[in-house]
């Protein structure tokens, strides 16, 4: 591929380094106290971007189905772990039902994008394929964690309102259906949101680097909107399953609301 | 630990089989046995108070024959049929539940009266204004109540559209959870006035009535449950 780009050098990555100076100066001068977080903070980005370089790298060069699956597994994996670490409740079986619709979803989404649209030339294709399952992941991470957050809230604190219903003679589903809703339309917000102010406000990350890598705007603006589709429906199918399935772990056959399955943390 | 006392006869003469039949029920939550081996009768007709001191899980003897919580052991029958073979939405309109506090929905009066027929176990009946309008007159309220968001109302007001939110699905058990603990004694008259209405309007009908009032208990009941501390 032809490409126009300045590659960047060690001394300019030191030099791009500098720039956190000034935050951490801040910090400094107004008693912020946000020195060592954001000491810790940057390491980490180095250090995670600087590895996930080279695992890329070597992944690519592999072209085995069963590698990009293992390091699409180990991905989903973590968003699912990270998903679930951001609530302030958790039911038992709540990081596997994370994982599960995670991976449900992504997975989905990603493989039809990758084959049904894009139709790279491997069916696996990690150049493609693992990219555009990070950006999917992100999304659905924060979708699942703020829907979750907001269903177990919300079940807490209405709690007399579902049970209220529940002796009426409203089904489980039927007296969960508010809150239901509410959770989804709370997970889907930022993704809605910024679809919305999309180019005007964000230039998205993935149209600006293939724009730096010489790629002509209006060729990298076709890629991106493809990912957004991607990447929201990504967010709603997670959504939708991750709180399906809290419902049904939260709601027992009998039509009650088992909040003593429940725990909060910390 | 249970007792019953004064099992004197009831209104209507007894039936052949109970409404509800309690037996052998325990409850356990993680500190221990709340209580155990609770047997007990309700038949057509019963005016039933529970009483007993706070923490003897009078409440929880409520929700657990409304079917909201899970019990360890025993079993309760309703109509012949026990609880594990009822649907149970459709069982909770027959035993209905009504808690200490209100929990209505946002809203006006009429938006909480009319959405219950939402629900599936009620696609057979449909909202009748009328009869709510002739309670609502009982308490001294005009159409124009109905017409008022729930976010105005006092506690009592709440508490008399849960109520008519309630009885107009025509139960045959009201399992009723210290309805009036926390109003004031005109408003708590007005309710027990409406729950004797609803009861003698029907030979059928039953109640348990959870009270700390020994005058309440009294007025309202021709026998009573004793649950004692664990």
């Amino acid at each position: 591929m032809e490409s126009s780009y300045i590659p960047i050098s060690n001394t300019q990555l030191a030099l791009s380094a500098a720039l956190i100076v000034i935050n951490i100066g801040l910090s400094w001068a107004l008693r912020l106290g946000l020195e060592r977080q954001l000491w810790i903070a940057s390491f980490r980005m180095v250090v995670q971007l600087l590895l996930v370089g080279l695992v890329l790298q070597w992944v690519f060069t592999l072209r085995d189905p069963l590698w990009v699956l293992f390091v699409m597994l180990l991905m989903t994996s973590m968003a699912g772990i990270s998903a679930v670490n951001r609530t302030r409740r958790r039911y038992r079986s709540i990081y596997w039902n994370s994982f599960l619709s995670i991976l449900l979803a992504a997975f989905t989404v990603t493989s039809l994008t990758v084959n049904g649209i894009i139709q790279a030339p491997l069916w696996y294709d990690p150049q493609y394929f693992i990219p555009l399952l990070g950006m999917v992941l992100g999304n659905a991470l924060t979708g699942t964690s703020l829907a979750l957050d907001r269903f177990m809230e919300d079940l807490a604190s209405r709690r007399d309102q579902i049970e209220a219903l529940l002796t009426l003679g409203a089904t489980r589903w039927e007296a969960a259906h508010n809150t239901i809703r509410d959770a989804l339309r709370t997970g889907m917000i930022p993704t809605i949101n910024s679809m919305m102010v999309m180019g005007i406000v964000s230039l998205p990350g993935m149209m600006t680097g293939q724009i730096l890598a010489g790629a002509s705007p209006s060729e990298a603006v076709r890629y991106q909107i493809v990912i957004i589709f991607a990447i929201a429906a990504g967010t709603a199918l997670t959504t939708i399953t991750i709180i399906v399935l809290s419902f049904y772990a939260l709601f027992n056959s009998s039509h009650q609301l088992c909040l003593e399955r429940l725990q909060t943390v910390r | 630990m249970v007792k019953e006392r004064l099992s004197s006869s009831v209104a209507f003469g007894r039936a052949i089989a109970p409404l509800l039949s309690i037996q052998r029920l325990s409850r356990r939550i993680q500190s221990g046995w709340i209580w155990q081996d609770i047997d007990f009768e309700v038949w057509a007709g019963d005016r039933i108070a529970v009483v007993g001191p706070s923490g003897g899980g009078k409440s929880l003897l409520l929700r657990a024959i409304a079917g909201l919580d899970s019990v360890q052991a025993g079993q309760i029958v309703f109509d012949g049929k026990p609880l594990t073979q009822w649907f149970l939405p459709r069982y909770r309109t027959q035993v209905l539940y009504l808690h200490q506090r209100p929990a209505l929905l946002e809203g006006t009066v009429e938006m909480n009266l009319r959405s219950v027929y939402q629900f599936a176990a009620h696609q057979d009946k449909t909202y009748d204004r009328q009869p709510i309008l002739n309670d609502l007159k009982q308490f001294g309220r005009t159409d124009a109540f109905l017409e008022r968001p729930i976010a105005a109302l006092s506690g009592g007001e709440a508490q008399i559209v849960a109520f008519l939110r309630a009885l107009q699905l025509a139960p045959d058990v009201l399992l009723l959870d210290e309805p009036t603990a926390s109003l004031d004694a005109e408003t708590a008259t007005q309710l027990e006035a409406l729950v004797e209405r609803w009861h003698a309007t029907n030979p059928h009908r039953a109640y348990l009535w959870v009270s700390h009032d020994p005058q309440q208990v009294a007025r309202i009941s021709d026998r009573q449950i004793y649950l004692g501390k664990p």
